[in-house]
């Protein structure tokens, strides 16, 4: 039962990674795609109709974690409390610049809610990539979760190479899902983009798993559950797959991106089990699903309401994603509720 | 400074911060929910448009209800994370069913209402409005539950250092939690019908799209007055919820510290904490304080007296907080009646139409008294005779809450001004105009 609540813990996240991933992408790449008003609001409005519903899959894990795993909620959230709480603020601008953006018509006023909204999607991507990163690591925590860190400790070099792996892909991510959307230049420019970023996001992927033999017990504990090497399997797939049908069919190359970012969730988290957080200071104190869990009664019912609830989020979820699968022309701007 | 202290402060502000967004969005979304179906029905223009005059207001309070809500949720384990270790097998659980069951729901599906005018069908419109009001009324539900099991807990047992879920039946059906929700639930909509209300005098006293305003008023008075009917009903039926299960927040709430049967109300007390006392009684009706507690006017009321000091709630917020709330709650029946009556000729009473706009805020600050009443008068708890406040907090440094709580202060009054600019330009804007709405 815990093993089961570990993978739906797993698959939250990277369900959230693949949705809002996208999301933090786009907005991460405003600054550099956009050259105009008009094109930094198509930006805005191929998330429009999702954002909101994408980030819910990350209150969902949040909500998983302290529902199923409530001592690594409370250890986790705790530890690391300061890039929470700076991911919380970035998510909090993000979201506002959305609906506050075309409220008024000056320039001050945009151009300061665009800021929010590349800060607001930099920032949480590269933090999310640290934090995970330091979590595939360990951290300093002991015998009662109390955590004997800083800040400046979680920069460390495989933190960062974390941040900016996680930067990279959802860059390309964002930037195949803006091919998607958008029509012309912006479109040409997309394109682009995700030529650029794709060796690079493979030389990341490749760093990411030397260091990660460095720096981490990871690939010792799958050794012992070698099914978890399926992960990485469907990584590279999804990884090698993305660049061959990049020229072809842009729909399929974001559909092998979001096996690629599955896999790499799955391979990087399941490194860690049946560890939730590591404890880089004695690895007797880490968070474990034996320790960590609830009552196999909270389980139990929790597994229940998931199973049904869930498959009918993600059927009207896909029935919106299908609603508005449209591009993001200059008509969907002249809507009266566009952003 | 002290870790409690800035914790519990921290908390305080962005949960009643939270607040100021989640009553517009409950009852807001029921009346566009019946605008729209209204519309649907007769055809009728102005309910199309008012269903968007509305809606836009609804959207901008919708999103800062939204990233507010993301605080709380985070500041369980950043700064309460002894409380989510010891209750998470069940507080966690309530939050993450919410997340499941409600909370995608509303964001999907407000999505499809604001981007869907043009995209998806009439009736799969309404819909989607219809499930927005649903979704968050659940959602609301859920948080109750969540909120009702630190009032009363229910459906525990202690076991491996934490309390653990061991009857789900019992935690979803806590009587104590239902009657908050309803009280609750009826308030936030009373709110929205008060919004509706206060906005569509200010647009009739300047003649702007009368007739579209009219129809509001014919909807929202009838509303609103039942609402708060509702709100008086079920604010008394919970007040003997409280005498039951928390009879020190009960005696807090009437600062009443001796023991006796037939309890009197006190129309001016100021209450001496330390003493043990007030400093000023005077003008009691007799039995009122029994019959808010148990519904009889001979029943007996613990006071204060005799619980333990260590015990007690800080009295004089508690007690002043909900003085304010009940004087309130009368003037809101009184001025929801005076409206309903004069809801066809509203414009003939200039007096009234002054006054509406100006009620706008009153709600708010009721229902904030309203939980200052249930957060305050539930100390030294965190949850009601389970785990004190006090060994909740996490072990985090004080300096770093406190470095949090500045910048919470700092982005959430930013964000509160700019939110409230927006609504009021927006709310004076009126509906568009009816030439220009063709469809497209």
């Amino acid at each position: 039962m815990e093993t089961i609540w570990f993978f739906l813990w797993t698959l939250l996240w990277a369900v959230y990674f693949v949705l809002d991933g996208f999301d933090l992408g786009m907005g991460t790449l405003m600054p550099f795609l956009a050259a105009d008003d008009v094109e930094r609001r198509v930006i805005y409005n191929a998330q429009g109709p999702y954002w909101d519903g994408n980030e819910v899959w990350l209150i969902t894990a949040g909500g998983v974690t302290f529902a199923a795993f409530p001592n690594a909620y409370a250890v986790l959230f705790s530890a690391l409390y300061a890039p929470l709480l700076l991911l919380l603020f970035c998510l909090i601008f993000r979201a506002v610049a959305f609906e506050f953006r075309g409220k008024v018509q000056r320039l001050a006023w945009t151009r300061s809610w665009d800021v929010c909204m590349v800060l607001g999607s930099f920032l949480p991507a590269l933090l999310l990539g640290v934090a995970f990163a330091n979590l595939f690591m360990g951290i300093p925590i002991d015998a009662d979760g109390v955590y004997h860190g800083c800040l400046l400790g979680l920069l460390s070099p495989y933190g960062l190479a974390g941040g900016v792996l996680f930067v990279l892909m959802f860059c390309y991510h964002g930037a195949l899902w803006l091919e998607l959307k958008s029509e012309g230049a912006l479109q040409a420019k997309a394109c682009r983009t995700a030529y650029v970023l794709w060796p690079l996001l493979l030389a990341m992927v490749l760093a990411f798993l030397a260091l990660t033999g460095h720096y981490t017990d990871s690939f010792e504990r799958i050794a012992q559950h070698p099914a978890v090497y399926v992960a990485l399997v469907l990584a590279v797939v999804g990884l090698v797959g993305t660049r061959l049908v990049l020229s072809s069919c842009t729909l399929m190359a974001w559909l092998f991106s979001a096996l690629f970012i599955v896999g790499l969730t799955f391979f990087g988290v399941f490194g860690m089990y049946p560890g939730i957080i590591l404890s880089s200071l004695d690895p007797a104190w880490s968070i474990t699903i034996a320790n960590g869990a609830s009552s196999p009664l909270t389980l139990k019912i929790m597994l229940i309401v998931t199973l049904c609830a869930v498959p009918v989020v993600i059927l009207y979820q896909a029935w919106v994603y299908y609603t508005f699968a449209h591009k993001v022309t200059e008509h969907t701007l002249n809507g009266e509720h566009a952003y | 400074m002290d870790l409690i202290l800035l914790s519990r402060l921290q908390f305080a502000i962005t949960v009643f911060f939270h607040f100021v967004f989640v009553p517009l969005t409950l009852g807001l979304s029921i009346l566009l929910a019946i605008m729209e179906t209204l519309y649907v029905r007769t055809g009728d223009e102005d309910y199309r448009r008012m269903t968007k005059f509305w809606g836009k207001l609804f959207l901008i309070n919708f999103v800062l209800g939204i990233v507010t809500g993301i605080t709380l949720e985070f500041q369980f384990g950043t700064n309460w994370s002894r409380y989510s270790a010891y209750v998470g097998d069940i507080f966690g659980s309530l939050l993450a069913i919410e997340a499941t069951v409600a909370f995608f729901l509303e964001s999907t599906f407000v999505a499809v209402w604001a981007f869907g005018w043009e995209r998806v069908g009439k009736k799969v419109h309404c819909f989607a409005i219809w499930m927005v009001a649903l979704a968050g009324n659940l959602s609301a539900l859920w948080i109750i539950l969540a909120n009702g099991f630190m009032q009363h807990p229910t459906g525990y047992v202690l076991r491996n250092v934490r309390a653990e879920l061991n009857d789900f039946l019992a935690v979803v059906t806590n009587p104590y939690a239902w009657g908050e929700y309803f009280h609750t639930l009826s308030s936030a909509w009373m709110l929205g019908g008060f919004f509706v209300l206060g906005i569509a005098a200010w647009h009739l006293a300047r003649k702007n799209d009368s007739a579209l305003f009219r129809k509001c008023v014919r909807l929202a008075a009838p509303f609103t007055l039942i609402m708060a009917l509702l709100v008086g009903l079920a604010g008394h039926h919970q007040g003997m919820n409280v005498a039951e299960y928390q009879p020190a927040k009960m005696a807090a709430m009437e600062s009443h510290w001796t023991t006796q049967t037939r309890a009197p109300m006190y129309l001016f007390v100021w209450p001496n904490q330390d003493k043990g006392e007030n400093f000023v009684e005077a003008l009691p009706i007799p039995g009122l304080m029994s019959f808010i507690a148990f519904n009889d006017i001979d029943a007996e009321v613990k006071g204060l007296s005799d619980f333990p000091k260590d015990d007690i709630p800080p009295v004089l917020p508690t007690f002043l907080s909900f003085r304010f709330m009940v004087a309130m709650g009368g003037l809101f029946i009184a001025l929801a009646a005076w409206t309903w009556w004069r809801r066809r000729d509203l414009e003939a009473s200039p007096r009234l139409l002054r006054l509406l706009p100006w009620v706008i805020p009153l709600p708010y600050l009721t229902i904030m008294a309203g939980w200052a009443v249930a957060e305050i008068g539930r100390q030294p708890w965190i949850v009601y005779e389970l785990m004190r406040t006090s060994d909740a907090v996490s072990p985090v440094p004080a300096s770093s809450v406190l470095v949090s709580l500045l910048g919470f202060l700092a982005v959430y009054t930013l964000l509160g001004v700019v939110d409230i600019w927006l609504l009021y330009t927006q709310s004076r804007k009126g509906p568009e105009p009816a030439k220009a709405a063709e469809e497209a």
